[in-house]
């Protein structure tokens, strides 16, 4: 008996003691970050990790953001989420009208010890994330806007001056034609993301409402209204110069293969989010010129200013305190301005506080990198207008599908762009009210 | 006709030798398909924090919305091109081999090939090859004066994706009939010969009636592979697009499913999806089944 006993006591010492070793707290966060990215992220982790000892946080790549999106609400449902996940700014609708599955940061930071000041981050950036209270829902981590990219070899190759970007459609237009006419480059622009660029943004950077209701800010039950006149006689022109052979579609997915045809010099001009200055970058050997996105100057109020894209952390339901303490510990290092301004300065993506963005003045980032403000100047230029600050529908992440669709059916010569709007705005607005339905 | 009894010593051993097969059918079949009925009649939010109770709401809404109704006809079209190219290629391949003597060995592994290709992987390669700036298809079609780009014509797309799920389906299919063949008597076709029938009428006269019924078993596997398989050769290439002229009925599922987080919705597509399939098989042993000769 004794000895079973003393046996007994040695079992339990022998399981407890490791487990007494490492009494760190384990969090645990699922994020899209993947390649140079996800590398990134990985550092910021083990950086985290070293600077303390009470948690442990573990970042797992989880895939595309759709995917990871999906994936941490099919944990949810199944009880094994993660503490925090990112979501990209389209699945914010969903994760907004989840109360009970998430955790708002605002309330997170206040109920977990952390001194939390949301005025300290950029307004632009935070104004996506707030509900009408003007309380933070969610974290700012990666958010860029799309801007102008150029090929300055191929400009001076089509004697324009190559240190002159494009500044309104017009130019883009007339600079493309010199481009194809001369044979410098097969075609002259290409974008990136459709739905983002060439109609949000489009609309925003010209001052037209995408929505009702504050473009959705103000009530889930809105309805979309991208099928105004700006909007309209856009599509029609790019679907003019793709005939023309201006403009090409880098399809699928509204331009997943727009990249490429940058790289390789088949097109001399590309949209694309700030955050793709990295990888333009690595992938061409040609003298880059950057710039904002092009705008109607007839259009009264343009350039307004242009909206953000990325994705936030959000926490979610279902964690122990000590847990919490850990995520909230966590973000508050994630948004030091050391950590900000090397991530920002990394990615090209926005510098998400006022801090960052001065620390990296400080450091002297943009007079080596000229035109990586171009961003920050962007979303800045004006004071964001009810029609620019973003948008906020519900089934957002299959509205963006429609709309690929609808300029694919455009493009093909099936719709005419007030057709393909229209039936956009049609289908979009039932996607919504399905949502409201479920939701409401 | 000999049928063969084999009789168990007591009652409960063959129960239990089917037993792992019911099981796993129960698990990952009929549980599962139980599920999506139950919950297609259900409107969730993602979360699974509200449910109601809709009835046959998720139903009428799907036959109510034209892109779903067009998604049926992109499947028939999908279906009937991806199958019979599919076969009639692996029979055309199969017959070639079957008159070879010394190579066929060395020809019918490099046939089969293709089928260890994972299908994501087979929706790229032929994205590569097609892909409208860099694909070296793409620019053998334009120096014969046709100017591909399945991105925004989309004939082009579902051509393909048809050629990608067809070469990927084309070695199982090319198996099959090469072993059909083979179990039929050289005697037969000897015997034709000489009352003298050419190559083709002994093909069709002879070979082919007595192949029906690998025929019959390959169209059954076919439509089920064109309509649950091609998924992820689908997704590789074309995603879907352009517009919806891809968007076959499995791949609206996984788009409003997984993307869309529909579940409802997405539930209804299934079960609508299993009792398309469950009918056509059904038919195709009732009806045709009766034609075929064993």
């Amino acid at each position: 008996m004794q000895r079973n006993l003393i046996a007994g006591l040695a079992l339990t010492t022998a399981l407890v003691a490791p487990l007494a070793a490492s009494a760190q707290t384990e969090i645990s966060w699922w994020h899209a970050m993947g390649g140079a990215l996800g590398e990134k992220v990985d550092e910021i982790v083990a950086n985290y990790n070293a600077s303390q000892d009470e948690y442990h946080l573990t970042a797992t790549y989880r895939g595309s953001y759709t995917e990871t999106m999906t994936a941490a609400i099919a944990a949810f449902r199944a009880g094994e989420q993660p503490n925090l996940v990112q979501v990209f700014e389209v699945g914010t609708g969903t994760m907004m009208a989840a109360e009970g599955a998430v955790y708002p940061v605002y309330q997170l930071m206040e109920e977990h010890g952390q001194n939390f000041d949301p005025s300290v981050y950029l307004p632009a950036v935070a104004g996506y994330y707030t509900n009408t209270d003007g309380q933070m829902l969610s974290m700012p981590f990666n958010s860029s806007t799309p801007i102008l990219y150029y090929n300055k070899d191929i400009f001076a190759e089509a004697g324009l001056d190559a240190d002159v970007a494009p500044e309104t459609w017009a130019d883009v237009e007339e600079m493309s034609r010199k481009i194809v006419d001369s044979g410098a480059a097969e075609c002259g622009f290409t974008t990136g993301w459709i739905s983002w660029v060439q109609l949000e943004n489009l609309s925003a950077w010209h001052n037209q409402p995408i929505g009702t209701n504050e473009n959705g800010f103000g009530s889930i039950d809105s309805e979309m209204t991208v099928n105004g006149p700006v909007q309209i006689r856009h599509w029609e022109n790019l679907a003019k110069w793709e005939d023309e052979g201006l403009f090409k579609y880098g399809g699928p997915g509204g331009g997943a293969d727009s990249a490429p045809a940058f790289y390789s010099g088949e097109c001399a001009i590309y949209m694309n989010s700030s955050a793709s200055r990295a990888g333009v970058l690595a992938n061409t050997d040609f003298d880059l010129g950057l710039g904002m996105l092009p705008y109607y100057a007839d259009v009264e109020g343009a350039p307004q200013n242009s909206i953000i894209g990325g994705a936030t952390l959000w926490t979610l339901a279902g964690a122990s305190d000590a847990q919490y303490d850990g995520v909230a510990s966590f973000l508050t290092y994630l948004s030091s301005a050391e950590v900000q301004a090397d991530w920002h300065q990394f990615t090209g993506y926005l510098p998400i506080t006022n801090a960052a963005y001065e620390l990296s003045q400080q450091q002297g980032y943009y007079d080596e990198n000229p035109g990586a403000d171009i961003a920050i100047k962007q979303i800045t230029l004006n004071e964001p207008t009810a029609n620019s600050k973003g948008l906020r529908f519900g089934n957002y992440v299959q509205i963006r599908g429609v709309i690929d669709e609808e300029f694919e059916n455009l493009l093909s010569g099936n719709k005419t762009a007030e057709e393909a709007l229209n039936d956009l705005v049609e289908r979009g607005n039932s996607l919504i009210a399905d949502f409201v339905e479920a939701n409401g | 006709m000999q049928t063969k009894r084999t009789t168990f010593r007591s009652w409960w051993l063959p129960y239990l030798l089917v037993a792992p097969q019911l099981a796993i059918t129960l698990v990952f079949f009929i549980w599962p398909a139980g599920q999506a009925v139950y919950q297609s009649f259900l409107r969730e939010d993602p979360f699974g924090l509200s449910t109601t109770w809709v009835g046959l709401r998720n139903y009428i809404r799907l036959f109510d919305s034209a892109e779903y109704l067009a998604s049926f006809e992109t499947t028939v079209i999908f279906t009937v091109c991806t199958a019979s190219l599919s076969m009639g290629l692996s029979l055309l391949l199969a017959v070639a081999v079957d008159r070879m003597i010394r190579t066929a060995s060395v020809y019918t592994t490099l046939v089969v090939w293709p089928y260890a290709v994972a299908p994501a992987i087979a929706g790229i390669l032929w994205w590569f090859m097609f892909n409208p700036s860099f694909g070296i298809l793409t620019y053998v079609l334009e120096m014969v004066g046709y100017d591909w780009n399945h991105r925004l014509n989309g004939e082009d797309a579902m051509t393909l994706v048809v050629l990608a799920s067809a070469w990927k389906q084309i070695s199982y299919n090319f198996l099959f009939f090469v072993a059909g063949l083979q179990s039929i008597p050289m005697s037969l076709r000897e015997a034709a010969a000489i009352d003298g029938a050419g190559p083709v009428k002994r093909f069709f006269t002879v070979v082919f009636p007595l192949l029906s019924p690998t025929t019959f078993f390959l169209l059954v596997v076919n439509i089920n592979y064109t309509m649950f398989d091609t998924f992820s050769t689908i997704d590789a290439s074309t995603a879907g697009g352009p517009g919806q002229a891809t968007t076959i009925l499995v791949y609206k599922v996984y788009e409003d499913g997984v993307k869309g987080l529909n579940l409802g919705s997405s539930a209804a597509q299934s079960v609508i999806l299993m009792s398309i399939v469950i009918a056509l098989t059904f038919i195709q042993f009732r009806f045709i089944e009766r034609r075929v000769q064993y």
